[in-house]
């Protein structure tokens, strides 16, 4: 397994105070947090510093991680030294907010799984008879999906006690209807799909949370959807019937003389499907042809000449 | 260890806005006790429908408010006011990004 430099992961030098490691932790907590962050690797980067800060926050493990000294680099292959723990003993600390099911095999190569203590094994599990977890997944489906309606295959995986009393990770397949007019953020919550429960307790619900692939040509708005349509110039100045896509297929937009750039054209209904569907707004956008032949320049010539035209003329100038 | 259960096809319930939630079948969505969820309709970052706790009516995109501030919270450091806030500002720079979007494509 590789070795992780947490230090390095922080941005903190080895001598860093334990205020400062708190202090540059917040800071990328703050940049990466899955919530926030708009950066693609967001959620594993959260991870990893979450991992680090685990075990540089906690004097007694930072210690320990010490000791393997700091000719180490980041990568490198690792197997701990025999008996490198010995004489710690860790405990404090916890696994306050973060998630210690995620953490590498390089920490739990040093640490142990699930933290010390074993105070995840008896996690909301006092009664008997208790009722399954419920599980958070999310499913990501395309606009059209959500006019159709679709079906997809998802993979979860959860960890389970397993008769040895340790956990395992396990995983599932499950195949989702996902109904017509579904949106972005709703849930979809599958009853029993949770966590089993203990005894004769019921198994928990499977919540999923709906999100949209960024699509090339719609984007969405609650039920509205958004299309951006090039026009020609003479197609907005003379008016036309145009075909315009949706989602549902190709529909005609009659297109009004006088329209200008930016405009924005309703179609009642034609957005995701609902009790009372959204609509689909067409934003014209004016396409100039290029001037890119004598024939081109010709018929631009043609147009200064036959228009006194000054598209500066708001502008006092 | 994989188990595949591909031959039923799992049919859920969508929680549109046509569905209502008590506080307890929020408190099951979100896996948190009630008084995690007073602290926050304090903060106003759920708004329930109704006077007393025992006839609240949450609408169902609290499930996503509630959690999102609680990983805030818990994450972050921050308190239930400055989930709160993190949480109002998120959505609007998501409104925009989604105009944005829009503009530039």
């Amino acid at each position: 397994m590789e070795f992780k430099d947490y230090y390095q992961l922080m941005g903190v030098k080895r001598d860093a105070t334990q205020d400062e490691i708190k202090r540059a932790y917040r800071k990328l907590a703050r940049k990466y947090h899955p919530d926030v962050s708009k950066e693609p690797d967001a959620e594993a980067r959260f991870k990893e510093v979450g991992e680090a800060y685990e075990v540089l926050k906690d004097p007694e493990k930072r210690t320990a991680y010490d000791q393997l000294g700091a000719n180490w680099k980041a990568g490198q292959d690792f197997h701990p030294p025999p008996d490198w723990d010995q004489g710690f003993e860790f405990h404090g600390g916890g696994f306050t907010g973060a998630d210690a099911d995620h953490f590498s095999d390089f920490f739990e190569s040093l640490f142990g799984r699930g933290g010390f203590g074993g105070a995840r094994a008896g996690h909301a599990r006092r009664e008997f008879y208790a009722r399954g977890e419920d599980a958070h997944a999310k499913v990501l489906i395309d606009v059209e999906d959500a006019y159709r309606g679709t079906t997809r295959p998802l993979t979860l995986r959860h960890t389970e006690l397993g008769a040895d009393g340790r956990p395992h990770l396990k995983e599932r397949t499950l195949n989702v209807s996902i109904p017509k007019g579904v949106r972005q953020g709703q849930h979809i919550r599958l009853a029993k799909q949770g966590g089993a429960g203990i005894g004769k307790g019921a198994a928990g619900d499977l919540y999923l949370e709906v999100e949209f692939r960024p699509h090339p040509l719609y984007s969405v708005e609650g039920k509205d959807l958004y299309l951006n349509l090039p026009v020609a110039p003479w197609e907005a100045a003379l008016g036309a019937t145009l075909k315009v896509p949706t989602p549902d297929g190709t529909v005609d937009l009659k297109l009004p003389p006088g329209s200008s750039g930016g405009r924005k054209l309703r179609l009642r209904g034609r957005g995701l499907p609902a009790k009372e569907p959204g609509d689909l707004y067409v934003v014209l956008q004016i396409a100039l042809p290029k001037a890119d032949s004598e024939a081109a320049k010709k018929a631009y010539a043609d147009f200064e000449q036959a228009l006194a035209f000054n598209p500066r003329a708001h502008l006092g100038i | 260890m994989k188990t595949t259960d591909m031959m039923s096809l799992l049919a859920g319930e969508v929680l549109d806005e046509d569905i209502e939630l008590s506080l307890s079948e929020l408190c099951r969505a979100c896996q948190l006790p009630a008084e995690r969820i007073f602290e926050l309709v304090e903060e106003g970052v759920v708004d329930p429908l109704g006077r007393d706790p025992r006839q609240w009516r949450f609408q169902a995109f609290s499930i996503r408010r509630v959690r999102c501030a609680h990983r805030l919270e818990q994450d972050l450091g921050v308190n239930a006011a400055g989930a709160a806030l993190a949480l109002d500002l998120l959505e609007e720079l998501e409104r925009l990004h989604v105009r944005l979007q829009r503009l530039e494509s």
